[in-house]
């Protein structure tokens, strides 16, 4: 299974992007195979809708986890239908949250929030 | 003639001097854009008031249609589409009602509906127009209300138009001012006053409409925001004192002007003070 991680720069020791929608990467890490790939997160510029455009790269990805300090309702809305996983990040680093997601220590995100919906753009 | 009364924060007084201008205009129009706190009403409690909903389009999809080219969702410049397992999603919250993506699709596969995002309300009180935009509660923009509040004034436009703006400097402030002859600025005695006074002052140099303070709150100690207007040779327009008197009357709903006659004289003056920079700026201009 390949697990995403919103990072703030291209190494397996970044730390962990506070934002979803607005990281500039995101880490696609392939547990099986100890794989990354860094791609490049073309919704962080956007009006509005980030997360939705993020959640959308995720899902294309193939990721069937997500790990992220927060999300919006709106990357819950298309995360969700596409069953991928939502899981808390409890460290600094992408490194440590593999670690514990491969421990099985992550847990489930059990809060969105509302987001910022586009607001000042329109 | 359109004049704007708008200030960088609620609570400064656009209310109440745009309710007692319309007043002392006699024959005028009274517009109420702020939607999402509409309180003009309050004080006019107009009569015979005839409501109307005000829609937005959103599209709407034919899953049956739909081939998942994704051509709408790379078009959305605002995301607010989105395909996940064979099926597209639609966020109406993030959609700016711009109707491409039922263009960019080349199965037809998306139409456009109607969705209520508020209403507006016309009224009359007296010898003034009363129009009212209200916007329902959790809809991201009151901007179609405005628009369709300000198309409707102008079937009006013989008589002084008054608007009540939305607090602050954002997108419905701008949609409010857009087509005005003259921006109101009301100004509050504090350094938080001239901080919220900037942002409109900017806004309306950035629109380049003509404009003047209004300096609300008066009191006999110094006031930073007088002080601004003076440094940046910004025309004051009036002065309202800070009283008791008033602002019992104002809390209870009634228009100032007509209540005591010394209220009347100083919103008639900055009435006079405000028509006669309003074809000042007209002269300027042609």
């Amino acid at each position: 299974m390949k697990i995403a991680i919103p990072v703030d720069e291209k190494t397996l020791e970044s730390n962990v992007c506070l934002s979803f929608g607005r990281a500039p990467y995101f880490l696609i890490y392939d547990v099986e195979t100890k794989e990354s790939t860094f791609i490049d997160n073309s919704a962080a510029a956007s009006t509005g809708g980030a997360g939705i455009k993020a959640a959308q790269m995720i899902v294309d990805n193939k990721a069937g986890a997500l790990l992220t300090p927060r999300l919006g309702a709106n990357a819950a809305g298309v995360l969700e239908p596409a069953e991928v996983k939502i899981y808390k990040t409890t460290a600094a680093s992408a490194k440590e949250n593999i670690e514990a997601f491969a421990a099985g220590k992550l847990s489930l995100l059990d809060e969105t929030h509302a987001g910022f919906r586009g607001r000042g753009s329109n | 003639m359109r004049i704007a009364v708008l200030s960088g924060k609620g609570g400064t007084g656009k209310t109440l001097v745009t309710v007692n201008l319309a007043a002392v205009s006699k024959e005028s129009v009274y517009i109420d854009c702020d939607v999402e706190e509409p309180n003009g009403h309050l004080f006019f409690k107009p009569e015979g008031v005839h409501e109307e909903e005000v829609s937005v389009k959103i599209p709407e999809v034919d899953d049956e249609l739909c081939n998942g080219c994704r051509k709408c969702v790379d078009f959305c410049n605002f995301n607010a589409l989105a395909r996940i397992q064979n099926k597209l999603i639609i966020f109406d919250d993030v959609c700016h009602s711009c109707g491409g993506c039922v263009l960019v699709c080349p199965e037809k596969a998306l139409a456009e509906k109607e969705k209520v995002i508020g209403r507006i309300q016309k009224g009359v009180s007296d010898q003034v127009s009363i129009y009212t935009g209200i916007l329902n509660p959790g809809e991201a923009s009151g901007v179609p209300i405005v628009k369709k509040l300000l198309a409707e004034g102008d079937s009006e436009i013989a008589k002084p138009i008054f608007i009540d703006c939305p607090p602050g400097s954002a997108c419905i402030t701008m949609e409010s001012i857009k087509d005005a002859d003259y921006c109101i600025l009301v100004a509050e005695p504090t350094l938080f006053g001239v901080h919220n006074l900037n942002m409109v002052y900017e806004l309306v140099r950035l629109l380049e409409r003509p404009f003047g303070v209004v300096l609300n709150k008066c009191l006999e100690e110094e006031n930073p925001a007088e002080k601004f207007c003076l440094e940046k040779d910004i025309k004051i327009l009036g002065r309202i004192p800070f009283e008791n008197e008033l602002g019992i009357l104002n809390s209870d709903a009634e228009i100032v002007a007509n209540k005591s006659n010394r209220y009347r004289k100083i919103f008639s003056s900055l009435l006079d003070a405000v028509i006669k920079e309003v074809s000042h700026a007209a002269t300027s201009d042609s």
